[in-house]
């Protein structure tokens, strides 16, 4: 099953790779990370989509939590919560392309941040099912290059991840 | 007052208390080096390779309550060589603190001359690691290691120190205490879960106590020796764990594990409580796991880890927390408890584990021709009075050293088991040694292991470490050599030990004695004159043993705890 897993960590050089060093030494999979530091600059806070069995949750959050360097860590999917990623898509925009594209963009809620006379980047922000679902949803074949920023989460009401 | 970094690091290990470093010098750890001539407080131990500083510095701790192993190399070289070592000591959870040269601030990243990314090759075998870029947080940071080394579960702690930095100045100063605020290991356990282990062990009638490292790393003997007792439990000890629990006393049943006796593994496989401290379910231990979990039993596991606990098997009464201070609050608890029925309740598993123990499994035959290796152990144990620190490197007479060395006392043991390293035994000896100054220290080898580390011979003749090598010389990568015999049709590829030395002229020339023993009735007179006539001499004892032995039992890997392969099979 697919974990989000939050991490408050020691905004320290070398911290990120000590997470990413213990997910490839024990072969755990990791479908993306963020990384940034937070309000208070002596912590980064990493978002991490991992997958796994319970069992295989169970020893991530534990080898998680040995590091020296993590203060703390939770399972966000275990309880409510919501997620965002943003995706930034350039693509072709000609013709009777560039009308297609703008009304697609609006349907998703996107924004279009960067215009040329042939070329449009979308802005667009949701669950990473959503920005699926735009990548499939639009002509394939005029997508010139997408990046993802991959998940960030927080719990919803009173679930707070500080020290 | 002003010091040089250099300085620092010297009075740091003096505030440490550290009496010995073992190491090796080098371009980026020289304005350390003169630190440590100019005083006399801190002794070096100047080794002939650092994996072998490295290996006496965890064999330091092994062997002492307390004191922690350090060792001290310079960069890129002096690193990887140390790695063997350190990688060894995370894998047995070993207390340790590694300094290493690295370049210049400045110049690292440029592939400079000796550069190497120390922190990014040692972060997977190591409890944690610091690059120190600047002076002013190098007491701390030295702090910290030792702090982090020997508390929670213990583990080695390396610190990376620029050259420019030891050269800088700062005012010293050496904090009292330490805390970290991402770092805070659990010591007491939680009491419900002991409640709830305290109503599952009075109501065992097959129960059994497995016990390991974890016990000998947190000093816990005298409360497992008196909650065994009070319980009258059957107990088997990990490899890691020997000695914690004498292995004279009727309870133990001997180690458990792939070369385990038939007792203790037939128990841990039939037992239906079964209370595991300090130990990991390693794969050397329980055998394949599904087939362990084919029969239902409760499992109570005491670690100061979580993540040791459920790792392997499920465990139905998880506590985590220091072992002594777990131990104290059970037997409190299991005083109070109305346990009256007990005794009664397992009188009749005694009775089956008695019936497994007729089994003799350890039982071989020597003859007046072939040295047996088991009758060697056997031999030096009557010999050194059980009394003993011994040491080992890792194959067969590794295997036959657990079984027939029979340790009553823990910290007396000391060797390679998670990593299985071998080149250990000689400088584990040296660092047992030099934490026990007067202690006997036998180190049981092959002759396969002793040549990974042999130069150590020197540092030996250097600080006059009287060490008896008992080679179990059998020719052969000899367990390697079981295993191509049983399940690789015979073929022995690259197992044999051709162009041997000889062991006797080798250590004369390093300034030892030497001793070749060939006949099964030479073997204790010589042992006797080894430890009487030669008692402050280094002697290598080269025993020419049988080229066939093999170490029963045997749980093939991927099978079975109680699938074992016994020698009367055979
Ligand atoms: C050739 C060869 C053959 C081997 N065959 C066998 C065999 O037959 N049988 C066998 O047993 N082993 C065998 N081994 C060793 C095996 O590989 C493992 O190293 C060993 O079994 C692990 O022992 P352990 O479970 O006691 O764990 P250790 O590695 O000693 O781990 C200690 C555990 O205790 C915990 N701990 C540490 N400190 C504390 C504390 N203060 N409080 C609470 N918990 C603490 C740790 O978190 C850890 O979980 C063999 C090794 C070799 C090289
Ligand atoms: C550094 C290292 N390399 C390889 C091995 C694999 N190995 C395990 S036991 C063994 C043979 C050891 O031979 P010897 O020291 O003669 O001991 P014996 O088994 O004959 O008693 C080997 C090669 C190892 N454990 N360590
Ligand atoms: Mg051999």
């Amino acid at each position: 099953m697919r974990h989000i897993i939050s991490i408050l960590i020691e905004n320290e050089a070398g911290a990120l790779s000590r997470v990413a060093g213990l997910f490839s030494a024990r072969g755990y999979n990791i479908e993306t990370l963020t990384v940034a530091p937070t309000e208070d600059p002596s912590l980064s806070r990493m978002t991490l989509v991992t997958a796994g069995s319970d069992d295989i949750i169970e020893q991530i959050t534990k080898q998680l939590n040995k590091l020296v360097d993590v203060v703390k860590v939770v399972d966000l999917s275990e309880a409510p919560h919501v997620e965002r990623e943003l995706m930034l898509v350039k693509v072709r925009a000609s013709g009777k392309d560039r009308e297609e594209m703008k009304r697609m963009s609006d349907i998703f809620r996107g924004r279009i941040i960067d215009v040329t006379e042939t070329t449009y980047v979308i802005e667009l922000t949701g669950t990473s099912s959503k920005l699926d679902s735009f990548i499939v949803a639009i002509d394939q074949t005029l997508i010139l290059e997408t990046v993802r920023t991959g998940v960030s989460g927080i719990g919803r009401g009173d679930r707070i991840l500080k020290i | 007052m002003e010091l040089t970094g250099a300085e620092i690091v010297v009075r740091c290990l003096q505030e440490e208390k550290v009496e010995h470093v073992f190491g090796y010098p080098g371009g980026s750890v020289l304005y350390i080096y003169d630190e440590l001539f100019k005083q006399n407080q801190v002794k070096h131990i100047l080794v002939r390779h650092e994996q072998a500083a490295v290996h006496a510095a965890d064999a330091y701790s092994r062997s002492s309550i307390g004191k922690i192993g350090v060792a001290l190399v310079t960069s890129g070289p002096g690193v990887t060589n140390a790695v063997t070592g350190i990688a060894t000591a995370h894998m047995d959870s070993v207390p340790m603190v590694i300094i290493t040269g690295q370049v210049p601030t400045a110049y690292i990243g440029q592939d400079a001359f000796q550069e190497c990314d120390t922190v990014g090759i040692t972060r997977p075998c190591v409890k944690h690691n610091f690059l120190v870029k600047n002076v002013k947080d190098l007491a701390e940071t030295l702090k910290k290691a030792f702090y982090l080394a020997k508390t929670g579960r213990p583990g080695p702690v390396l610190v990376d120190i620029p050259k420019d930095v030891t050269a800088q100045k700062y005012a010293f100063s050496y904090p009292d205490s330490i805390s970290i605020r991402s770092y805070n290991p659990v010591v007491k356990g939680h009491s419900g879960q002991i409640r709830k282990a305290v109503q599952l062990l009075v109501g065992a009638k097959r129960p059994m106590i497995y016990t390991g490292g974890g016990v000998i790393l947190s000093d816990a003997d005298q409360q497992l020796g008196k909650l065994t007792r009070l319980l009258g439990f059957p107990l088997t000890q990990t490899l890691m764990g020997l000695g914690a629990f004498p292995a004279t006393d009727h309870q133990h049943l001997g180690m458990l594990g792939m070369h385990g006796t038939y007792e203790a593994n037939m128990a841990m496989q039939h037992c239906d409580v079964l209370l595991a401290i300090g130990a990991r379910f390693d794969d050397r231990v329980i055998g394949n796991p599904a087939h362990f979990g084919q029969v239902a039993r409760k499992i109570i596991h005491v670690d100061i880890d979580p993540s040791s606990i459920s790792k392997r098997v499920k465990v139905d009464v998880p506590i985590v927390g220091n072992v002594p201070d777990v131990l104290d609050e059970l037997i409190a608890q299991i005083e109070s408890s109305d346990r009256a029925a007990l005794p009664g309740n397992i009188a009749g598993w005694w009775k089956q584990i008695e019936e497994w123990r007729g089994k003799d499994c350890l039982k071989f035959k020597q003859d007046d021709q072939v040295i047996m290796p088991q009758f060697v152990v056997q031999k030096l144990y009557e010999v050194t009075g059980g009394d003993a620190f011994i040491t080992s490197d890792v194959g067969q007479h590794q295997m036959f050293a657990a079984q027939f060395y029979k340790f009553d006392k823990p910290r007396r043991w000391i060797n390679s088991g998670g990593l299985g390293t071998m080149g250990v035994g000689l400088p584990y000896a040296m660092g047992v040694r030099f934490a026990n100054p007067d202690a006997q220290v036998a180190c049981i080898t092959g002759e396969a292991s002793i040549q990974m580390c042999i130069q150590e011979l020197s540092t030996c003749k250097q600080f006059r470490l009287p060490v008896k090598i008992i080679n179990l010389n059998n020719r052969y990568l000899g367990m390697v050599r079981q295993w191509q015999e049983m399940f690789h049709g015979n073929r022995y590829a690259e197992s044999y030990v051709d162009a041997l030395p000889d062991f006797v002229k080798l250590a004369e020339s390093y300034g030892h004695v030497g001793m070749r023993i060939e006949r099964p009735a030479d073997v204790e007179p010589a042992l006797r004159e080894a430890f009487t006539r030669h008692k402050d001499d280094l002697v290598f004892m080269d025993f020419i043993t049988d080229q066939t032995a093999n170490v029963f039992p045997m749980v093939a890997a991927g099978k079975g705890l109680s699938e074992m392969v016994l020698a009367e099979d055979l």
